[in-house]
């Protein structure tokens, strides 16, 4: 069972996609970590040797932030801005798009569902 | 596309000389200023400058974190008082 940086990895599916599994690891770093390794991508999780899993596992855990480094300082930087008062800051605040986009309509990923506004029709006579 | 590293963050010369002017006698005025495009830089910590916001100027005291961010991040433009509510409400806010 491969196990890096606390998260198992998916036995039945390729490496190349098993590494995405690992916050802060995503297709194009997972490739480059394979070449860097020298294990081939399209080798399946469960037939990893033990001494590639070992290499894969300690090139991982040293050189990339991942996992909860990562967590972390993503919402530290978040925090440092709300704490400054600065437009980016006073957007995560609100819950609003942070980076200029239009609010007039769509932006439902920062602003959640939409309210249901209007009035119920009169009920037939 | 972001600004060449040869030349130095912007920031509006006469606002810089002032800032110096104050640190070397080492007073502590607000400053007004209507540069909102001038970039904080380490020099101006713990002074207080008031950056205008189209209307007036507002206070921004100005921290260590806030170094590299740009004075008009501070100063919001717009007044935002929500949306609909009763007749009551409305008339209340203005």
């Amino acid at each position: 069972m491969a196990r890096i940086a606390g998260v198992t990895l998916p036995r039945d599916k390729r490496i190349e996609i098993g590494l995405t599994y690992i916050y802060g690891i995503g297709r194009s770093l997972s490739n480059r970590i394979l070449a860097a390794v020298n294990i081939h991508p399209d080798t399946y999780v469960r037939d990893l040797t033990e001494d590639e899993e070992i290499r894969l596992r300690n090139y991982v855990e040293q050189n990339f932030m991942i996992e909860g480094d990562l967590r972390r300082e993503r919402s530290q930087n978040i925090k440092r801005l709300m704490e400054i008062g600065c437009y980016r800051g006073i957007r995560h605040r609100r819950g609003m798009p942070v980076r200029g986009q239009r609010t007039k309509t769509n932006a439902r990923v920062r602003k959640g569902h939409k309210p249901t506004v209007g009035v119920k029709k009169k009920a037939r006579v | 596309m972001a600004r060449s590293s040869k030349k130095a963050p912007f920031v509006e010369e006469r606002l810089m000389q002032r800032i110096e002017a104050m640190n070397r006698t080492g007073e502590k005025r607000m400053l007004k200023t209507w540069s909102r495009a001038s970039t904080i830089y380490p020099e101006m910590v713990g002074h207080t400058i008031a950056v205008h916001d189209g209307r007036k100027h507002v206070p921004v005291y100005i921290t260590e974190s806030m170094v590299g961010h740009r004075l008009g991040e501070f100063a919001l433009t717009r007044t935002f008082r929500g949306h609909g509510g009763s007749k009551e409400r409305r008339m209340r806010r203005k």
